[in-house]
């Protein structure tokens, strides 16, 4: 079952949905913060949300306010990074891109990857703790720190 | 007022206005056996110093408390960059330029690898740049600019017959050049024994001269070798 579990992780890594920052965070983890990495990409889901309806409406607007988008990219590619997303951080560049030289096509289209990509991304992180979850404790014993 | 320097008595205030950060940061920190209060804002930052800042210990015996505040000494701020209203560098120049809390040492955070950035925040007297996302490598950094400062209010609170007020860098001049440069290459423990035995202030000026000059090795190898293998 371990085993499995650390596939599905490799798997992750492999096909670049998770960087080095997410093994970080687990090993930030510990009998006395359990549930570290789950808090912290629940914070992360929640403030994405919020960014994504912000971007939403923004890109509504016309014409394009690119600074502000700029700005609220800016917000999503650090949290992304923080938890090690890296392909949601890659289309933030792309994004951010896009802004500074106003290309508006560029910012929705990337947008819409954006998107499917953090999505993807949530789904395969929930299970991949759902996963880890039914291992419980053993799990972590094995993980040599 | 006297506090034994140990891991647990250091407390840091760390700024960001992203709450993962924040989280992320504090856990950080605790895991290095600090002390933390997080804050979402520079103006919330100098709310939290001020009230009990630097400034109450070191002028005054008695411990004041006002509102729901603890008196508690901040050793260490260490703040995002990029913030809405007061970025980092602005909260960085606050206190700097105050009396009271300018013996804190700041260090800067940010997602972005600017050169120009981080030359501009070590000149306006930031101890270090690190590049988010943090690890804990870069939260070992810490502990020994908390530990010089900690040791310096030691000094000042218990042994200057001279005036308190009179800041400990402008007296120590003569010895800082040849030290500091030596006490940047130490390594925490060391550092705590060479400081016991030397006048120990890492002098601030001295410390940004040897940075305009180029000459400070320890703080600019590491901050740019970190720079380039993290940069994608």
């Amino acid at each position: 079952m371990q085993r499995q579990l650390a596939n599905m992780k490799q798997t992750l890594f492999d096909q670049g949905y998770l960087d080095e920052q997410f093994i970080q965070l687990e090993e930030l983890q510990d009998d006395a913060n359990p549930n570290f990495v789950e808090e912290v990409v629940t914070l992360y889901y929640r403030d994405s949300a919020r960014l994504i309806q912000n971007i939403e409406q923004a890109l509504e607007k016309s014409p394009l306010d690119f600074s502000k988008l700029e700005c609220l990219m800016h917000q999503f590619k650090g949290s992304s990074s923080s938890i090690g997303a890296k392909r949601v951080k890659s289309e933030c560049t792309q994004f951010k891109e896009h802004c500074r030289v106003g290309n508006a096509d560029g910012c929705k289209r990337t947008f819409q990857q954006l998107k499917k990509e953090y999505a993807t991304l949530r789904k395969k992180v929930e299970v991949y703790f759902q996963f880890a979850r039914q291992i419980g404790p053993v799990e972590k014993a094995c993980r040599s720190k | 007022m006297g506090m034994a320097v140990t891991d647990d008595q250091f407390h840091v205030l760390a700024v960001d206005d992203s709450v993962i950060d924040r989280k992320l940061i504090e856990r950080l920190l605790k895991t290095s056996s600090f002390q933390v209060t997080t804050v979402d804002s520079g103006s919330k930052a100098l709310e939290f110093l001020g009230w009990h800042g630097n400034e109450i210990n070191m002028f005054s015996e008695a411990s004041i408390s006002p509102n729901n505040y603890q008196e508690v000494e901040v050793n260490l701020v260490i703040t995002d960059y990029c913030m809405p209203g007061m970025t980092g560098y602005d909260l960085l120049k606050k206190i700097k330029e105050s009396a009271f809390l300018r013996d804190i040492p700041v260090v800067i955070m940010s997602s972005e690898n600017v050169p120009s950035r981080i030359t501009r925040c070590l000149e306006e007297g930031a101890e270090e740049f690190f590049l988010k996302p943090m690890k804990l490598s870069d939260v070992n950094k810490l502990r020994p600019h908390m530990m010089r400062t900690k040791l310096k209010n030691d000094i000042i609170e218990n042994g200057k017959p001279e005036n308190e007020e009179k800041q400990e860098n402008e007296k120590i001049i003569t010895t800082g050049e040849a030290d500091s440069e030596v006490q940047q290459f130490q390594t925490a423990q060391s550092l705590q024994q060479q400081t016991s035995q030397n006048n120990n202030n890492n002098n601030d000026n001295n410390k940004r001269k040897s940075m305009e000059e180029g000459l400070s090795p320890d703080r600019t190898r590491p901050r740019y070798s970190d720079l380039t293998v993290m940069s994608n």
